[in-house]
């Protein structure tokens, strides 16, 4: 089978693949029918994810049709066509069974800070991921959830990550009705974080990034203040003044490790890799939320430290909320609200290419060539579907 | 500041949807409606699923767990100089650096190991394309030629250096060469 293939940082080609195979009861196989590259997969891509390793394939947003299952699969059967979140879960053990499939016990091996994704390194439990032809995915009877008739396919792949990623931002910010919500990145999570942040009732919403179109993009599609932090000098000083000198009451962190802003950031957090990513848009954001406020952490960071303010956290009384999206639990909601028009999440796919292109797909989401919000990559196997 | 001129101040209750999560009777409102379970309160946290996969290949398993996980990937378990490094780190905590720096590093031994494994099986790699050059070239011609012509000459420089104190070394070899000659 075609698959993408990590060969080292910014280095990926397409190449041909064993097939995935059933290696456990609740297994199945699917074809994948879409497949996306997403802003954490960069991080992968430039190589600072330890335990990448060559060979691998990534991709944790796909969608696909199952084409064969494990003996003790009973909630899905060969010819569904199943949205399949971005996190492996169990369903089962301590983690799971509080609702947090972000952070299952059960899959993961190599390290427990993290649950397991799909193609995101062997410190996330070393699965291949969705950028290929077929995908083994895990505990079929829990994660995958069958596509409502009807839905764009489109819709569906966004399912996978964008869309719930950023509501749980929005959500986990414990947004009051009024409340002044500054989101930090204008990505595709950000931009969603943004739309998902006036359905819990902000009454004002502001985004920030230094790519103009992207800026340009989320005031039409999230409905928000959209500023470019290249223009607007200190940004945390910038947001005081815009928020009657007290700050947001809560600020989304939806950049995490590529940030930029900060030389010292970007030098010793993105070159030099002396710290888990660039926290710029971290520290941004505890410094420009409100006393007491709620800062949301969506965006990754790798698993050592970073340099961040956290005396401010303490002096100003913050709540620090974090976590991987808990796809499978968001999942009901979320279809409703696509089925109610509520959210149009296809419309921030702006490119679609064959699988055959990976390199090139990356490097454009990668360096922002062509305006690229999102890529969807199509498998040869799933071309007219 | 150009941007403000274009942030007009909106009615939030016109966007579609406003408001519709900001009831805490709707689902789902996390972390708030699920307390988290300590061990008293679940007390079969140790519960694993029935099934757990064949470990047929070898895992790195993290010192922090006491068993491997009921399912697990497959794909590329360690081989080579890379994997003597990885296997080396997966002897530390997640809380150290000892775990993760070598990891990084064998991540870049695994690159040369990549490079050699290509060639090994006659497949020369398409660097250029890999990269998504071709691409760039497209959408983002100056940059690329500023950025090839950097690496050119910033590899060419490196050369003249190198071979430059070649010569220092050969000089400075051939009027020891010379001194010990009239000694002798």
């Amino acid at each position: 089978m075609l698959a993408m293939e990590y060969r080292g940082p910014k280095r990926v080609r397409a190449v041909q693949k064993p097939m995935p195979e059933i290696k456990h009861p609740q297994d199945a196989i699917v074809k994948v029918l879409r497949t996306c590259i997403c802003g954490s997969d960069l991080h992968l891509y430039n190589g600072n994810v330890p335990d990448t390793r060559v060979g691998s394939t990534f991709g944790h947003e796909f969608i696909g049709e199952v084409v064969e299952i494990g003996s003790e699969v009973t909630k899905v059967k060969v010819g569904d066509r199943v949205i399949v979140p971005f996190n492996i879960a169990c369903g089962e053990c301590h983690f799971c069974r509080q609702g947090m499939f972000g952070n299952c016990h059960e899959s993961n091996t190599e390290a427990t800070a993290v649950g397991a994704i799909f193609g995101y390194s062997h410190t996330a439990g070393g699965f291949n991921g969705g950028q290929a032809e077929y995908a083994r995915v895990p505990y079929a009877n829990v994660g995958p959830t069958i596509i409502p008739a009807g839905m764009d396919l489109d819709d569906a792949v966004l399912l996978t990550d964008v869309v719930p990623t950023g509501y749980q931002a929005a959500e986990m910010a414990g947004i009051q009705p009024g409340d002044t919500v500054l989101v930090f990145g204008a990505g595709p999570i950000g931009i969603m974080a943004a739309r998902c942040a006036w359905l819990f009732g902000a009454g004002r919403v502001m985004i920030v990034d230094q790519e103009d179109y992207r800026l340009e993009f989320a005031r039409n599609y999230s409905y928000c203040e959209a500023y470019n932090f290249k223009e607007i000098g200190d940004p945390v000083l910038f947001f005081k003044k815009a928020t009657d000198w007290l700050g947001a009451d809560v600020v989304i962190d939806a950049v995490g490790a590529e940030a930029a802003g900060n030389t010292m950031q970007t030098i010793t957090g993105r070159k030099l890799l002396l710290q888990a990513g660039s926290a710029t848009a971290l520290h941004w954001a505890i410094n420009s939320v409100k006393k007491g406020g709620v800062v949301s952490v969506v965006g990754v960071y790798g698993p050592t430290d970073n340099l961040v303010p956290i005396g401010n956290v303490l002096n100003k009384g913050l709540t620090i909320r974090a976590n991987q999206a808990s796809v499978k639990r968001l999942l009901p909601r979320l279809i409703e609200h696509i089925q109610n028009g509520v959210l149009n999440p296809k419309a921030l796919i702006t490119h679609r290419i064959p699988l055959e292109e990976v390199a090139d797909g990356y490097r454009m989401f990668s360096a922002k060539l062509d305006n690229c919000i999102k890529t969807v990559m199509i498998p040869p196997t799933a071309n007219h579907q | 500041m150009e941007s403000n001129k274009i942030n007009t101040p909106i009615d939030p209750k016109q966007i579609k949807g406003w408001g519709i999560d900001a009831d805490p009777k709707n689902d789902p409102t996390y972390p708030m409606r699920q307390p988290r379970m300590n061990i008293t309160q679940d007390p079969d946290y140790k519960h694993r699923p029935e099934s757990l996969q064949p470990v047929d290949t070898e895992v790195l398993r993290s010192v922090e767990r006491p068993n491997v996980s009921a399912v697990f990937g497959t794909p590329e378990p360690p081989k080579g100089l890379s994997g003597l490094i990885r296997r080396a780190a997966f002897h530390f905590s997640e809380n150290e650096y000892a775990h993760w720096l070598p990891l990084l590093l064998a991540d870049r031994v695994d690159v040369v190991e990549g490079v050699l494994d290509d060639l090994v099986h006659g497949k020369l790699p398409n660097i250029y394309a890999e990269k998504g050059y071709p691409v760039e070239w497209k959408h983002n011609r100056t940059s690329l030629i500023l950025k090839l012509t950097t690496v050119a000459a910033v590899a060419t420089g490196a050369l003249v250096l190198l071979s430059s104190n070649g010569k220092k070394s050969k000089k400075r070899k051939g009027y020891r060469s010379a001194y010990y000659d009239d000694q002798a």
